[in-house]
């Protein structure tokens, strides 16, 4: 295997609404911000992924005109995945693997306002039985908080103490779209939103943008005093009909944290994709960090979730704090799917 | 393959062919800050590009130069008149047309633009349109111009001589 490293990571300020600039005016700043903190032009760059989904800006091909803000004349070698931007970091990941080229430019990004966004995600599920009932990304996030209940696996207070930790964290986070500082009794108190969800157990509509730079070996090395090596990265998926999986535990996060190593050595950070509050204790269960004090210390996508970019965001926010030497080693997950069906998992770690 | 043994309700019943699940959803579209420097030039009944730093004009610009990367931010008024680079007859009915076939799409480079625009080419048989041929916007009357490219009817021969066309992105050098 050859070594490949987080050496950048670049987000803009998570927004409810951007609607002054359409997507590439919107993503240049962070390529521009990216590229200047790894020290390389694109010229430099030998592979760029992307991750976005045109069902978001529902226009065809959108992606296209946006490959224009990493300027990609004369002819760049680029990829897309219809997919968080987590996976093309792990389709770049892949090509690193191959030794041909040594460095690469990740990047994704979302506008979740245009459209109806728990509608738009509703047309992922099965097209003949289930995406006809147009049932709603929050319903389906409330049928599996049913489940855990029911199971006794979790209360609605255990949903709420998500809720307020991670709210509470946004505070020191500037890229945090919501961010407050309010008690699990205060939130017990609101009404179910979808019961048993309430509303602080769901997360904001965002739009975002942000920028991973890979690099392997000594060219990590050379441009970055301490890269957030990746020591472990593993993707899987489960069956697309729901009433198939037990929706309280993630075997998809189970297996792919084994895969990737996550119980091999203690773990300083870990930031996991729980667009609903109850996921993240399904996702810390499947992880082993079920009573581990530093999750989400950036608030997770309950601060901001941008479709498409919220898990690559979970990746930098644990690279950044290797970087900053803040953090040895840390955890990254994203999610794809409804009710986590996809899940990814990282492990990064600095050298000392 | 195991023999399916149908409940008798459901035997000798027409096989199922299609079904209809008819989706609707309706996006708030953000134009960007470029695309509604041009649209608003076209509903004032100009033509507006946008130079990127490395000299290139663009229009319509969606505010990013592919060959550097960064924002195009310098308005450049363009005249109505350009050049046709390529254009095809279409002959293919298809729905929602609007037009009467044959008729003629075009690639106009106006005068001073290094980025064609598409429009329709009129007033000129299509067996007479050619690459080479000058051309001019022909615009709705003043009430009706609007934000979109539909304030330009459409582009005729201006009667001009033709010109010996550079295939666009020839002058790139890498």
């Amino acid at each position: 295997m050859i070594d490949v490293a987080v050496i950048a990571f670049a987000q803009m300020p998570n927004v409810r609404a951007e609607t002054v600039r359409n997507e590439v005016e919107m993503l240049m700043p962070v390529i521009a911000d990216v590229r200047a903190k790894a020290g390389l032009t694109q010229a430099d760059i030998g592979f760029t992924c992307s991750g976005s989904t045109d069902y978001l800006s529902g226009q065809a091909f959108s992606f296209v005109s946006t490959l224009d803000g990493v300027a990609p004349w004369p002819p760049i070698q680029e990829s897309h995945v219809e997919m968080d931007g987590a996976w093309a970091l792990y389709e770049a990941w892949v090509k690193l693997q191959l030794g041909d080229v040594e460095t690469a430019l990740v990047y994704c990004y979302s506008k979740s306002a245009p459209g109806p966004l728990h509608e738009v995600l509703s047309r992922q599920l099965d097209p003949y039985h289930v995406a006809p009932l147009w049932p709603d990304a929050i319903s389906l996030a409330a049928l599996q908080a049913r489940m855990l209940v029911e199971a006794g696996k979790a209360t609605e207070a255990d949903f709420a103490e998500v809720a307020s930790r991670s709210r509470r964290n946004a505070l020191t986070n500037p890229n945090a779209q919501l961010a407050w500082d309010t008690a699990v009794a205060d939130l017990l108190a609101e009404p179910c939103l979808v019961d048993p969800l309430r509303r602080s157990d769901c997360p904001p509509i965002t739009d975002g943008a942000c920028a991973v730079i890979l690099a392997s070996g000594d060219r990590a090395r050379a441009l970055r005093q301490r890269p957030a090596w990746i020591r472990g990265i593993d993707h899987r998926i489960e069956p697309m009909a729901l009433g198939l999986r037990d929706l309280t535990v993630s075997h998809s996060t189970r297996t792919a944290a084994e895969r990737a190593g996550v119980g091999n050595a203690p773990v300083d950070v870990a930031e996991l994709h729980a667009p609903f509050a109850p996921q993240e204790l399904i996702l810390r269960e499947s992880l082993g960090l079920a009573d581990h004090a530093n999750v989400n210390p950036s608030g997770g996508p309950l601060a901001a979730n941008p479709v498409m970019v919220a898990g690559l965001t979970r990746i930098g926010e644990v690279a950044q704090r290797i970087m900053d030497g803040t953090a040895t080693r840390g955890v990254a997950h994203a999610t794809s799917g409804p009710c986590l069906q996809q899940n990814l998992v990282a492990v990064l770690e600095g050298e000392d | 393959m195991a023999e399916i043994r149908l409940p008798a309700a459901l035997e000798g019943k027409e096989l199922v062919r299609s079904v209809r699940t008819p989706a609707r959803m309706d996006f708030l579209y953000t134009a960007g800050e470029a695309t509604t420097r041009f649209l608003t030039g076209i509903s004032e009944g100009k033509i507006l590009g946008e130079r990127a730093p490395g000299g290139k004009v663009y229009v319509p610009s969606r505010g990013a130069d592919p060959q550097l990367g960064v924002p195009t931010t310098e308005p450049v008024e363009l005249p109505h008149v350009g050049t046709l680079v390529s254009f095809c007859v279409v002959n293919v009915a298809f729905y929602g047309q609007g037009m009467e076939i044959p008729y003629t799409s075009g690639l106009i480079l106006l005068d001073g633009s290094d980025l064609p625009l598409m429009h329709l080419i009129q007033e000129c048989p299509v067996e007479d349109v050619r690459i080479g041929m000058r051309v001019e916007a022909v615009w709705v009357e003043a009430h009706e111009l609007a934000p979109n490219l539909e304030s330009i009817r459409y582009f005729r021969p201006n009667g001009e001589p033709d010109v010996v066309v550079t295939q666009p992105g020839a002058g790139v050098t890498w």
